[in-house]
Protein backbone atom coordinates (compact mmCIF):
# COMPACT_ATOMS: atom_id res chain seq x y z
CA UNK A 1 0.00 0.00 0.00
CA UNK A 2 1.28 3.34 -0.79
CA UNK A 3 -0.18 6.72 0.16
CA UNK A 4 0.69 10.02 -1.38
CA UNK A 5 2.92 12.64 0.44
CA UNK A 6 0.61 14.43 2.58
CA UNK A 7 1.48 17.67 4.98
CA UNK A 8 -0.89 19.47 7.29
CA UNK A 9 1.20 22.66 9.21
CA UNK A 10 0.78 23.66 12.43
CA UNK A 11 -3.19 24.25 13.51
CA UNK A 12 -4.25 23.80 10.15
CA UNK A 13 -7.37 21.39 9.44
CA UNK A 14 -6.95 18.57 6.95
CA UNK A 15 -9.43 16.14 5.58
CA UNK A 16 -8.02 12.90 4.01
CA UNK A 17 -10.99 11.47 1.95
CA UNK A 18 -11.15 7.66 0.13
CA UNK A 19 -13.24 5.18 -0.27
CA UNK A 20 -13.15 2.18 1.64
CA UNK A 21 -10.59 0.06 0.67
CA UNK A 22 -8.15 2.40 0.21
CA UNK A 23 -5.98 2.30 3.37
CA UNK A 24 -7.84 5.27 5.51
CA UNK A 25 -7.48 3.38 8.62
CA UNK A 26 -3.97 2.31 7.65
CA UNK A 27 -2.87 5.72 7.14
CA UNK A 28 -4.28 7.19 10.26
CA UNK A 29 -2.63 4.20 11.89
CA UNK A 30 0.76 5.21 10.48
CA UNK A 31 -0.05 8.65 11.41
CA UNK A 32 -0.60 8.16 15.29
CA UNK A 33 2.69 5.77 15.23
CA UNK A 34 -0.05 2.63 16.22
CA UNK A 35 1.69 1.07 12.83
CA UNK A 36 5.23 1.09 11.36
CA UNK A 37 5.50 2.31 7.49
CA UNK A 38 8.18 -0.29 5.62
CA UNK A 39 9.42 3.12 4.03
CA UNK A 40 9.05 6.63 4.30
CA UNK A 41 8.97 9.29 6.42
CA UNK A 42 6.50 10.31 9.30
CA UNK A 43 7.12 13.67 10.95
CA UNK A 44 5.19 15.37 13.64
CA UNK A 45 5.93 18.11 15.77
CA UNK A 46 9.26 18.60 14.08
CA UNK A 47 9.79 14.72 15.65
CA UNK A 48 10.33 11.81 12.92
CA UNK A 49 8.63 9.13 14.47
CA UNK A 50 9.78 5.79 12.27
CA UNK A 51 12.53 5.48 13.67
CA UNK A 52 11.35 5.89 17.16
CA UNK A 53 11.72 2.99 20.06
CA UNK A 54 8.51 1.01 20.68
CA UNK A 55 8.91 2.80 24.09
CA UNK A 56 9.69 6.23 23.35
CA UNK A 57 6.74 6.08 20.74
CA UNK A 58 4.49 5.27 23.33
CA UNK A 59 5.36 7.97 25.23
CA UNK A 60 5.13 10.30 22.05
CA UNK A 61 1.81 8.95 21.17
CA UNK A 62 0.82 9.80 24.63
CA UNK A 63 2.13 13.09 24.85
CA UNK A 64 1.91 14.66 21.31
CA UNK A 65 -1.25 12.56 19.59
CA UNK A 66 -4.49 12.80 20.17
CA UNK A 67 -6.41 10.17 18.59
CA UNK A 68 -10.68 10.01 18.05
CA UNK A 69 -11.67 6.79 16.50
CA UNK A 70 -14.54 5.42 14.59
CA UNK A 71 -15.94 4.22 17.80
CA UNK A 72 -15.75 5.24 21.15
CA UNK A 73 -13.62 3.01 23.65
CA UNK A 74 -13.10 3.53 27.20
CA UNK A 75 -11.88 1.70 30.71
CA UNK A 76 -15.17 0.41 31.38
CA UNK A 77 -14.19 0.06 35.40
CA UNK A 78 -13.50 3.47 35.51
CA UNK A 79 -15.71 6.70 35.45
CA UNK A 80 -15.57 9.25 32.92
CA UNK A 81 -14.03 11.44 34.75
CA UNK A 82 -11.07 8.36 35.71
CA UNK A 83 -11.35 8.41 31.80
CA UNK A 84 -10.32 11.55 31.04
CA UNK A 85 -7.36 11.71 33.74
CA UNK A 86 -6.20 8.24 32.55
CA UNK A 87 -4.56 10.05 29.07
CA UNK A 88 -2.61 11.96 31.76
CA UNK A 89 -1.44 9.27 33.89
CA UNK A 90 -0.20 7.16 31.39
CA UNK A 91 1.26 9.55 29.69
CA UNK A 92 3.46 10.35 32.83
CA UNK A 93 1.76 13.51 33.93
CA UNK A 94 0.71 15.06 36.73
CA UNK A 95 -3.56 14.33 36.99
CA UNK A 96 -5.27 17.47 36.20
CA UNK A 97 -8.65 17.47 37.36
CA UNK A 98 -9.83 20.84 36.29
CA UNK A 99 -8.83 20.33 32.35
CA UNK A 100 -11.20 17.17 32.74
CA UNK A 101 -13.79 19.70 34.09
CA UNK A 102 -13.55 22.28 31.56
CA UNK A 103 -13.85 20.23 28.14
CA UNK A 104 -16.31 18.24 29.96
CA UNK A 105 -18.36 21.77 30.45
CA UNK A 106 -17.54 22.81 26.42
CA UNK A 107 -19.10 19.61 25.75
CA UNK A 108 -22.29 20.02 27.63
CA UNK A 109 -21.31 16.88 29.70
CA UNK A 110 -20.39 18.86 32.98
CA UNK A 111 -22.99 16.51 35.27
CA UNK A 112 -21.85 13.19 33.52
CA UNK A 113 -18.42 13.67 35.67
CA UNK A 114 -19.09 10.99 37.93
CA UNK A 115 -20.78 8.26 35.14
CA UNK A 116 -19.69 5.01 34.34
CA UNK A 117 -19.32 5.62 30.17
CA UNK A 118 -21.35 2.58 29.44
CA UNK A 119 -24.40 4.63 31.08
CA UNK A 120 -24.14 7.62 28.07
CA UNK A 121 -25.71 7.88 24.77
CA UNK A 122 -23.43 6.91 21.69
CA UNK A 123 -23.51 10.94 20.68
CA UNK A 124 -21.99 11.48 24.28
CA UNK A 125 -19.77 9.15 24.52
CA UNK A 126 -18.08 10.35 21.17
CA UNK A 127 -18.12 13.71 22.61
CA UNK A 128 -16.06 12.18 26.09
CA UNK A 129 -13.45 10.25 23.35
CA UNK A 130 -12.95 13.51 21.54
CA UNK A 131 -12.31 15.55 25.42
CA UNK A 132 -10.26 12.79 26.44
CA UNK A 133 -7.79 13.19 23.13
CA UNK A 134 -7.21 16.85 24.14
CA UNK A 135 -6.53 16.05 27.67
CA UNK A 136 -2.78 16.21 27.18
CA UNK A 137 -2.49 19.11 24.88
CA UNK A 138 -1.69 17.04 22.26
CA UNK A 139 0.57 18.50 19.08
CA UNK A 140 -1.91 17.01 16.43
CA UNK A 141 -5.48 15.65 16.74
CA UNK A 142 -6.19 12.79 14.46
CA UNK A 143 -9.91 11.56 14.13
CA UNK A 144 -10.90 8.32 12.30
CA UNK A 145 -14.66 8.73 10.68
CA UNK A 146 -16.37 10.96 13.45
CA UNK A 147 -19.64 11.67 11.36
CA UNK A 148 -20.15 8.40 9.71
CA UNK A 149 -22.63 7.06 11.77
CA UNK A 150 -24.30 10.65 12.22
CA UNK A 151 -27.29 12.22 10.44
CA UNK A 152 -26.36 15.85 9.11
CA UNK A 153 -27.02 17.65 11.94
CA UNK A 154 -24.93 15.73 14.19
CA UNK A 155 -22.29 15.41 11.51
CA UNK A 156 -22.07 18.96 11.15
CA UNK A 157 -22.05 19.64 15.42
CA UNK A 158 -19.18 16.99 15.60
CA UNK A 159 -17.29 18.42 12.99
CA UNK A 160 -17.79 22.17 14.90
CA UNK A 161 -16.51 20.76 17.93
CA UNK A 162 -13.61 18.90 16.45
CA UNK A 163 -12.67 22.46 14.57
CA UNK A 164 -13.57 24.24 17.91
CA UNK A 165 -11.56 22.65 20.31
CA UNK A 166 -8.36 21.49 18.25
CA UNK A 167 -8.04 25.69 17.66
CA UNK A 168 -8.82 25.82 21.30
CA UNK A 169 -6.08 23.78 22.12
CA UNK A 170 -3.67 24.99 19.16
CA UNK A 171 -3.54 21.72 17.74
CA UNK A 172 -3.02 20.59 13.91
CA UNK A 173 -6.42 18.60 13.06
CA UNK A 174 -6.43 15.61 10.79
CA UNK A 175 -9.89 13.59 9.84
CA UNK A 176 -9.52 10.58 8.02
CA UNK A 177 -12.99 10.00 6.12
CA UNK A 178 -15.13 8.70 3.18
CA UNK A 179 -17.85 10.85 4.13
CA UNK A 180 -18.86 13.05 1.53
CA UNK A 181 -21.01 15.62 3.16
CA UNK A 182 -17.39 16.77 5.06
CA UNK A 183 -15.98 18.01 0.89
CA UNK A 184 -17.03 21.14 1.46
CA UNK A 185 -16.31 22.42 4.82
CA UNK A 186 -12.29 21.58 4.68
CA UNK A 187 -10.58 24.11 2.21
CA UNK A 188 -7.47 21.69 2.44
CA UNK A 189 -8.13 18.06 2.05
CA UNK A 190 -6.43 15.48 -0.11
CA UNK A 191 -8.52 12.76 -1.51
CA UNK A 192 -6.81 9.48 -1.35
CA UNK B 1 -5.08 8.15 39.34
CA UNK B 2 -2.36 5.44 39.87
CA UNK B 3 -1.84 1.63 38.37
CA UNK B 4 -3.25 0.49 41.62
CA UNK B 5 -6.38 2.55 41.07
CA UNK B 6 -6.90 1.14 37.81
CA UNK B 7 -5.97 -2.86 39.00
CA UNK B 8 -8.46 -2.26 41.68
CA UNK B 9 -10.90 -0.84 39.68
CA UNK B 10 -10.96 -3.87 36.94
CA UNK B 11 -11.09 -6.30 40.36
CA UNK B 12 -14.31 -4.65 40.96
CA UNK B 13 -15.84 -4.78 38.11
CA UNK B 14 -15.99 -8.23 37.91
CA UNK B 15 -17.56 -9.47 41.26
CA UNK B 16 -18.49 -12.69 40.19
CA UNK B 17 -15.26 -13.79 39.02
CA UNK B 18 -13.60 -12.24 41.74
CA UNK B 19 -15.37 -13.65 44.85
CA UNK B 20 -15.39 -17.17 43.17
CA UNK B 21 -11.24 -16.33 43.12
CA UNK B 22 -11.17 -15.48 46.59
CA UNK B 23 -13.42 -17.87 47.88
CA UNK B 24 -11.71 -20.40 46.37
CA UNK B 25 -7.92 -19.11 47.63
CA UNK B 26 -9.17 -17.69 50.75
CA UNK B 27 -10.63 -21.37 52.01
CA UNK B 28 -7.17 -23.15 50.97
CA UNK B 29 -5.30 -20.19 52.80
CA UNK B 30 -7.60 -20.73 55.87
CA UNK B 31 -7.18 -24.67 55.75
CA UNK B 32 -3.44 -24.51 55.49
CA UNK B 33 -2.75 -21.96 58.17
CA UNK B 34 -5.43 -23.50 60.15
CA UNK B 35 -3.59 -26.81 60.06
CA UNK B 36 -0.44 -25.25 60.56
CA UNK B 37 -1.32 -23.57 64.13
CA UNK B 38 -2.83 -26.26 65.44
CA UNK B 39 -0.03 -28.67 64.76
CA UNK B 40 2.41 -26.35 65.87
CA UNK B 41 0.55 -25.62 69.37
CA UNK B 42 -0.39 -29.32 69.86
CA UNK B 43 3.15 -30.13 69.41
CA UNK B 44 4.40 -27.46 71.98
CA UNK B 45 1.92 -28.99 74.19
CA UNK B 46 3.06 -32.20 73.90
CA UNK B 47 6.83 -31.58 73.93
CA UNK B 48 6.32 -29.07 77.27
CA UNK B 49 4.62 -31.64 79.20
CA UNK B 50 7.20 -34.53 78.17
CA UNK B 51 9.88 -31.80 79.24
CA UNK B 52 12.28 -34.96 80.58
CA UNK B 53 10.02 -37.86 81.81
CA UNK B 54 11.44 -40.63 79.99
CA UNK B 55 9.11 -43.25 81.41
CA UNK B 56 5.83 -43.91 83.27
CA UNK B 57 4.75 -46.99 85.50
CA UNK B 58 1.51 -47.46 85.89
CA UNK B 59 -0.94 -49.93 85.73
CA UNK B 60 -1.13 -52.81 82.83
CA UNK B 61 -3.55 -52.06 79.81
CA UNK B 62 -2.46 -49.49 76.92
CA UNK B 63 0.54 -47.62 76.90
CA UNK B 64 -0.71 -44.71 75.04
CA UNK B 65 -3.46 -44.73 77.61
CA UNK B 66 -1.25 -44.57 80.15
CA UNK B 67 0.23 -41.97 78.56
CA UNK B 68 -2.28 -39.41 77.99
CA UNK B 69 -3.51 -40.10 81.37
CA UNK B 70 -0.57 -39.64 83.71
CA UNK B 71 1.71 -37.14 81.51
CA UNK B 72 -1.30 -34.99 79.94
CA UNK B 73 -4.25 -35.45 82.20
CA UNK B 74 -6.05 -36.14 79.03
CA UNK B 75 -7.36 -40.01 79.05
CA UNK B 76 -8.75 -42.00 82.62
CA UNK B 77 -5.71 -44.23 83.98
CA UNK B 78 -5.81 -47.89 83.26
CA UNK B 79 -5.63 -48.63 86.78
CA UNK B 80 -4.02 -49.04 90.09
CA UNK B 81 -0.82 -50.08 91.11
CA UNK B 82 0.55 -51.38 94.25
CA UNK B 83 2.96 -48.81 95.95
CA UNK B 84 5.29 -51.06 97.45
CA UNK B 85 5.69 -53.08 94.00
CA UNK B 86 6.62 -49.58 92.59
CA UNK B 87 8.83 -48.74 94.76
CA UNK B 88 11.89 -51.54 93.88
CA UNK B 89 11.59 -49.68 90.68
CA UNK B 90 11.49 -46.14 92.08
CA UNK B 91 14.59 -47.55 94.27
CA UNK B 92 15.98 -48.82 91.50
CA UNK B 93 20.12 -47.65 90.83
CA UNK B 94 19.17 -47.17 87.28
CA UNK B 95 16.41 -44.56 87.79
CA UNK B 96 17.22 -40.75 87.97
CA UNK B 97 14.03 -39.57 89.95
CA UNK B 98 11.14 -40.61 90.55
CA UNK B 99 7.41 -38.97 90.85
CA UNK B 100 4.49 -40.92 92.27
CA UNK B 101 1.06 -40.28 91.88
CA UNK B 102 -2.07 -41.14 93.18
CA UNK B 103 -5.25 -39.82 92.01
CA UNK B 104 -9.46 -40.42 91.36
CA UNK B 105 -11.11 -37.64 92.24
CA UNK B 106 -12.13 -34.17 91.05
CA UNK B 107 -13.37 -31.06 91.62
CA UNK B 108 -15.55 -29.27 88.94
CA UNK B 109 -14.10 -31.41 87.00
CA UNK B 110 -10.07 -30.35 87.46
CA UNK B 111 -8.50 -33.46 88.67
CA UNK B 112 -6.71 -33.64 91.99
CA UNK B 113 -3.78 -35.12 92.13
CA UNK B 114 -1.76 -36.79 95.18
CA UNK B 115 1.86 -36.19 94.76
CA UNK B 116 5.02 -34.93 95.99
CA UNK B 117 6.51 -31.42 95.78
CA UNK B 118 8.94 -33.35 93.11
CA UNK B 119 6.08 -33.02 90.84
CA UNK B 120 5.67 -29.36 90.44
CA UNK B 121 9.71 -28.52 90.22
CA UNK B 122 9.81 -30.72 87.40
CA UNK B 123 7.89 -28.54 85.44
CA UNK B 124 9.26 -25.39 87.39
CA UNK B 125 6.04 -24.12 88.57
CA UNK B 126 6.68 -21.42 91.31
CA UNK B 127 4.02 -20.21 93.70
CA UNK B 128 2.61 -17.21 92.53
CA UNK B 129 0.52 -17.01 96.48
CA UNK B 130 0.76 -18.60 99.48
CA UNK B 131 2.93 -21.82 99.72
CA UNK B 132 3.09 -25.76 98.72
CA UNK B 133 0.78 -28.20 99.89
CA UNK B 134 2.43 -29.82 102.97
CA UNK B 135 -0.03 -31.09 104.77
CA UNK B 136 -3.33 -34.13 103.90
CA UNK B 137 -6.41 -32.08 102.56
CA UNK B 138 -4.19 -29.05 101.93
CA UNK B 139 -3.89 -27.96 98.29
CA UNK B 140 -2.20 -26.07 95.72
CA UNK B 141 -4.01 -25.10 92.55
CA UNK B 142 -2.82 -24.45 89.22
CA UNK B 143 -3.51 -20.74 87.64
CA UNK B 144 -5.95 -22.01 84.92
CA UNK B 145 -7.80 -23.62 87.65
CA UNK B 146 -7.92 -20.78 90.23
CA UNK B 147 -8.57 -18.29 87.17
CA UNK B 148 -11.58 -20.38 85.75
CA UNK B 149 -13.50 -21.26 89.28
CA UNK B 150 -12.55 -18.03 90.86
CA UNK B 151 -10.63 -20.09 93.24
CA UNK B 152 -8.91 -17.85 96.11
CA UNK B 153 -6.17 -19.00 99.04
CA UNK B 154 -8.06 -20.03 102.17
CA UNK B 155 -11.32 -21.55 100.22
CA UNK B 156 -12.25 -24.63 101.08
CA UNK B 157 -14.28 -27.72 98.69
CA UNK B 158 -15.08 -31.01 98.54
CA UNK B 159 -13.73 -33.69 96.10
CA UNK B 160 -16.06 -35.47 93.63
CA UNK B 161 -15.29 -38.92 93.06
CA UNK B 162 -14.04 -40.28 89.29
CA UNK B 163 -12.82 -37.90 86.80
CA UNK B 164 -15.34 -37.06 84.76
CA UNK B 165 -18.57 -35.74 86.16
CA UNK B 166 -19.05 -34.15 90.12
CA UNK B 167 -22.26 -35.82 91.16
CA UNK B 168 -20.76 -38.39 94.00
CA UNK B 169 -19.20 -35.66 96.40
CA UNK B 170 -17.03 -36.86 99.10
CA UNK B 171 -18.56 -34.75 101.87
CA UNK B 172 -16.50 -35.79 104.77
CA UNK B 173 -13.53 -34.59 104.32
CA UNK B 174 -12.65 -30.89 103.06
CA UNK B 175 -9.65 -29.81 101.44
CA UNK B 176 -8.08 -26.02 101.78
CA UNK B 177 -6.45 -24.04 99.14
CA UNK B 178 -3.13 -23.31 100.66
CA UNK B 179 -1.11 -21.93 97.55
CA UNK B 180 -1.62 -21.19 93.82
CA UNK B 181 1.25 -21.62 91.48
CA UNK B 182 2.05 -18.55 88.67
CA UNK B 183 0.88 -20.07 84.92
CA UNK B 184 3.42 -22.51 83.50
CA UNK B 185 2.00 -23.19 80.38
CA UNK B 186 1.85 -27.26 80.96
CA UNK B 187 -0.56 -29.44 82.85
CA UNK B 188 0.18 -28.58 85.94
CA UNK B 189 -1.87 -25.26 84.85
CA UNK B 190 -4.99 -27.65 85.10
CA UNK B 191 -4.17 -29.59 88.05
CA UNK B 192 -5.09 -29.53 91.84
CA UNK B 193 -2.39 -30.84 94.00
CA UNK B 194 -2.03 -32.31 97.21
CA UNK B 195 -0.03 -34.83 99.54
CA UNK B 196 -1.08 -38.45 98.54
CA UNK B 197 -2.02 -38.73 101.79
CA UNK B 198 -5.43 -36.65 101.53
CA UNK B 199 -6.08 -39.36 98.05
CA UNK B 200 -5.71 -42.24 100.95
CA UNK B 201 -7.70 -40.65 103.51
CA UNK B 202 -10.77 -40.01 101.09
CA UNK B 203 -10.72 -43.49 100.07
CA UNK B 204 -10.30 -45.11 103.29
CA UNK B 205 -13.75 -46.49 103.78
CA UNK B 206 -14.05 -47.66 100.31
CA UNK B 207 -10.70 -49.67 100.77
CA UNK B 208 -11.77 -50.71 104.33
CA UNK B 209 -14.92 -52.41 102.88
CA UNK B 210 -12.18 -54.83 100.20
CA UNK B 211 -9.69 -55.18 103.23
CA UNK B 212 -7.47 -53.26 101.41
CA UNK B 213 -4.68 -50.72 102.57
CA UNK B 214 -5.60 -47.47 100.53
CA UNK B 215 -1.90 -46.44 100.65
CA UNK B 216 -0.57 -49.04 99.09
CA UNK B 217 -2.62 -48.05 96.15
CA UNK B 218 -1.01 -45.21 93.65
CA UNK B 219 -1.81 -44.55 89.99
CA UNK B 220 1.42 -44.39 88.49
CA UNK B 221 4.72 -42.75 89.03
CA UNK B 222 6.89 -40.39 86.26
CA UNK B 223 10.45 -41.52 86.15
CA UNK B 224 13.85 -40.10 84.86
CA UNK B 225 16.79 -42.69 83.91
CA UNK B 226 20.14 -42.58 84.99
CA UNK B 227 21.51 -45.08 82.97
CA UNK B 228 19.90 -45.68 79.41
CA UNK B 229 19.73 -49.41 79.86
CA UNK B 230 16.20 -48.66 82.13
CA UNK B 231 13.85 -48.87 79.02
CA UNK B 232 15.72 -52.17 77.79
CA UNK B 233 15.47 -53.60 81.23
CA UNK B 234 12.69 -52.54 82.69
CA UNK B 235 10.28 -54.91 80.81
CA UNK B 236 11.78 -57.85 82.73
CA UNK B 237 11.52 -56.78 86.14
CA UNK B 238 8.08 -55.92 85.34
CA UNK B 239 6.94 -59.32 83.65
CA UNK B 240 5.68 -60.95 87.18
CA UNK B 241 3.62 -57.45 88.25
CA UNK B 242 0.64 -56.00 87.05
CA UNK B 243 2.37 -53.00 85.82
CA UNK B 244 4.28 -51.81 82.82
CA UNK B 245 6.11 -48.96 81.65
CA UNK B 246 5.32 -46.47 78.40
CA UNK B 247 7.68 -44.04 76.96
CA UNK B 248 6.40 -40.98 76.32
CA UNK B 249 8.32 -39.95 73.42
CA UNK B 250 7.38 -43.42 71.23
CA UNK B 251 3.93 -43.40 71.84
CA UNK B 252 3.46 -39.84 71.42
CA UNK B 253 5.41 -40.23 67.97
CA UNK B 254 3.03 -43.16 67.21
CA UNK B 255 0.13 -41.28 67.68
CA UNK B 256 1.09 -37.67 65.67
CA UNK B 257 2.14 -40.45 63.15
CA UNK B 258 -1.55 -41.63 63.34
CA UNK B 259 -2.93 -37.89 63.29
CA UNK B 260 -0.50 -37.20 60.78
CA UNK B 261 -2.31 -39.20 58.50
CA UNK B 262 -5.43 -36.78 58.84
CA UNK B 263 -3.39 -34.06 58.73
CA UNK B 264 -1.75 -35.20 55.55
CA UNK B 265 -5.28 -35.82 53.81
CA UNK B 266 -6.57 -32.23 54.92
CA UNK B 267 -3.41 -30.51 53.67
CA UNK B 268 -3.51 -32.24 50.33
CA UNK B 269 -7.20 -31.58 50.12
CA UNK B 270 -6.57 -27.22 50.98
CA UNK B 271 -3.26 -27.42 48.53
CA UNK B 272 -5.97 -28.77 45.79
CA UNK B 273 -8.15 -25.94 46.66
CA UNK B 274 -5.79 -23.56 46.60
CA UNK B 275 -4.28 -24.72 42.87
CA UNK B 276 -8.03 -24.81 41.93
CA UNK B 277 -7.84 -20.93 42.74
CA UNK B 278 -4.60 -20.65 40.92
CA UNK B 279 -6.55 -21.96 37.93
CA UNK B 280 -9.62 -19.84 38.44
CA UNK B 281 -7.16 -16.44 38.96
CA UNK B 282 -5.60 -17.50 36.07
CA UNK B 283 -8.86 -17.88 33.56
CA UNK B 284 -10.42 -14.57 35.34
CA UNK B 285 -7.50 -13.05 34.24
CA UNK B 286 -7.56 -14.55 30.75
CA UNK B 287 -11.47 -14.10 30.13
CA UNK B 288 -11.32 -10.43 31.36
CA UNK B 289 -8.14 -10.14 28.46
CA UNK B 290 -10.22 -10.98 25.87
CA UNK B 291 -12.95 -8.58 26.97
CA UNK B 292 -10.56 -6.09 27.41
CA UNK B 293 -8.68 -6.36 24.43
CA UNK B 294 -9.98 -2.82 23.15
CA UNK B 295 -9.25 -1.01 26.50
CA UNK B 296 -5.52 -2.23 26.48
CA UNK B 297 -4.95 -1.12 23.29
CA UNK B 298 -6.54 2.02 23.74
CA UNK B 299 -4.30 2.44 26.67
CA UNK B 300 -1.46 1.73 24.76
CA UNK B 301 -2.62 4.96 22.09
CA UNK B 302 -3.17 6.88 25.26
CA UNK B 303 0.62 6.84 26.80
CA UNK B 304 1.24 3.14 28.22
CA UNK B 305 3.90 0.94 27.44
CA UNK B 306 3.91 -2.50 26.65
CA UNK B 307 5.21 -2.98 30.80
CA UNK B 308 2.42 -0.67 31.98
CA UNK B 309 -0.13 -3.38 30.37
CA UNK B 310 2.17 -6.40 31.82
CA UNK B 311 2.41 -4.61 35.12
CA UNK B 312 -1.20 -3.69 35.38
CA UNK B 313 -2.12 -7.56 34.71
CA UNK B 314 0.67 -8.69 36.72
CA UNK B 315 -1.22 -6.00 39.73
CA UNK B 316 -4.50 -7.41 39.60
CA UNK B 317 -3.30 -10.95 39.67
CA UNK B 318 -1.07 -10.24 42.74
CA UNK B 319 -4.25 -8.08 44.13
CA UNK B 320 -6.41 -10.89 43.86
CA UNK B 321 -3.82 -13.26 45.39
CA UNK B 322 -2.86 -11.28 48.18
CA UNK B 323 -6.83 -10.38 49.04
CA UNK B 324 -7.83 -13.76 48.70
CA UNK B 325 -4.55 -14.96 51.34
CA UNK B 326 -5.73 -12.33 53.85
CA UNK B 327 -9.40 -13.12 54.06
CA UNK B 328 -7.89 -16.60 54.43
CA UNK B 329 -6.02 -15.74 57.41
CA UNK B 330 -8.79 -13.96 58.85
CA UNK B 331 -11.17 -17.18 58.33
CA UNK B 332 -8.16 -19.70 60.07
CA UNK B 333 -7.93 -16.93 63.20
CA UNK B 334 -12.15 -17.48 63.30
CA UNK B 335 -12.09 -21.15 62.98
CA UNK B 336 -9.27 -21.46 65.43
CA UNK B 337 -10.93 -19.39 67.90
CA UNK B 338 -14.10 -21.79 67.49
CA UNK B 339 -12.02 -24.99 68.00
CA UNK B 340 -9.97 -23.14 70.59
CA UNK B 341 -12.90 -23.12 72.85
CA UNK B 342 -13.81 -27.07 71.73
CA UNK B 343 -10.09 -28.06 72.54
CA UNK B 344 -9.91 -25.95 75.52
CA UNK B 345 -13.75 -26.94 76.97
CA UNK B 346 -12.48 -30.79 76.07
CA UNK B 347 -8.60 -31.21 76.93
CA UNK B 348 -8.42 -27.58 78.80
CA UNK B 349 -5.59 -26.60 76.46
CA UNK B 350 -5.30 -23.48 75.51
CA UNK B 351 -4.21 -23.28 71.35
CA UNK B 352 -5.75 -19.42 70.63
CA UNK B 353 -2.78 -17.51 69.65
CA UNK B 354 -3.67 -14.44 66.79
CA UNK B 355 0.01 -14.68 65.56
CA UNK B 356 1.81 -15.44 62.76
CA UNK B 357 4.01 -18.58 62.53
CA UNK B 358 6.56 -18.67 60.59
CA UNK B 359 5.04 -21.32 58.58
CA UNK B 360 2.66 -19.25 57.76
CA UNK B 361 5.24 -16.53 56.36
CA UNK B 362 6.19 -18.90 54.15
CA UNK B 363 2.44 -19.61 52.57
CA UNK B 364 1.76 -15.98 51.89
CA UNK B 365 4.91 -15.53 50.37
CA UNK B 366 4.31 -18.72 47.90
CA UNK B 367 0.67 -17.99 47.49
CA UNK B 368 1.72 -14.78 46.08
CA UNK B 369 4.60 -16.27 44.08
CA UNK B 370 2.19 -18.35 42.55
CA UNK B 371 -0.39 -15.70 42.10
CA UNK B 372 2.53 -13.81 40.49
CA UNK B 373 2.74 -17.13 37.85
CA UNK B 374 -1.07 -17.67 37.74
CA UNK B 375 -1.05 -14.00 36.05
CA UNK B 376 1.92 -13.79 33.78
CA UNK B 377 1.10 -15.53 31.20
CA UNK B 378 -2.47 -12.96 30.96
CA UNK B 379 0.01 -10.50 30.96
CA UNK B 380 2.51 -11.57 28.54
CA UNK B 381 -0.72 -11.95 26.30
CA UNK B 382 -1.39 -8.04 26.90
CA UNK B 383 2.05 -7.14 26.04
CA UNK B 384 1.50 -9.15 22.35
CA UNK B 385 -1.99 -7.41 22.10
CA UNK B 386 -1.35 -5.91 18.45
CA UNK B 387 -2.68 -2.45 19.00
CA UNK B 388 -3.75 -1.13 14.90
CA UNK B 389 -5.38 -4.62 14.14
CA UNK B 390 -7.22 -4.81 17.08
CA UNK B 391 -8.20 -0.85 17.12
CA UNK B 392 -9.38 -1.67 13.38
CA UNK B 393 -11.51 -4.41 13.89
CA UNK B 394 -13.13 -2.89 16.17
Amino acid sequence: MQFPDVACGAQEHLLLLGESGTGKTTLLHLLAGMLRPSAGSIVIDNQEITNLSSRALDRFRGARIGIVFQTAHFVHSLTVEDNLTLPQFLAGKTSDKQRARDLLERMNLANKLTRRPSELSIGEQQRVAIARALMNNPAILLADEPTSALDDKNANHVIDLLEAEARNTGASLIIVTHDQRLKDRFEKRVTL
Amino acid sequence: MNLFRIARKNIGAKPLNTVLSLMLLAFGVGIISLLFIVEDKLQDQFDRNIRDIDMVLGAKGSPLQLILANVYHIDVPTGNISRREAEKIMKHPYIESAIPMAYGDNYEMYRIVGTTEAYPAHYGATLQEGRMFDAPYSASIGAEVAKTLGLKLGDHFFSAHGLTDGTDVHADQQFTIVGIFAPTGTVIDQLILTPMESVWGVHEAEAAEREEDPSDEITAVLLTKKNPLAVVMMPNLLKETNMQIALPSIEINRLQSNFGIGMATLRALAILIMLISFVSVFISLYNSLKERKYELALMRTMGATRFTLFALILLEGMLLTALGTLIGLGLSRVGLLALGDQLKAKFRYDIVDMGMLPGEWLLVIITIFVGILASLLPAITAVRIDISKTLADA
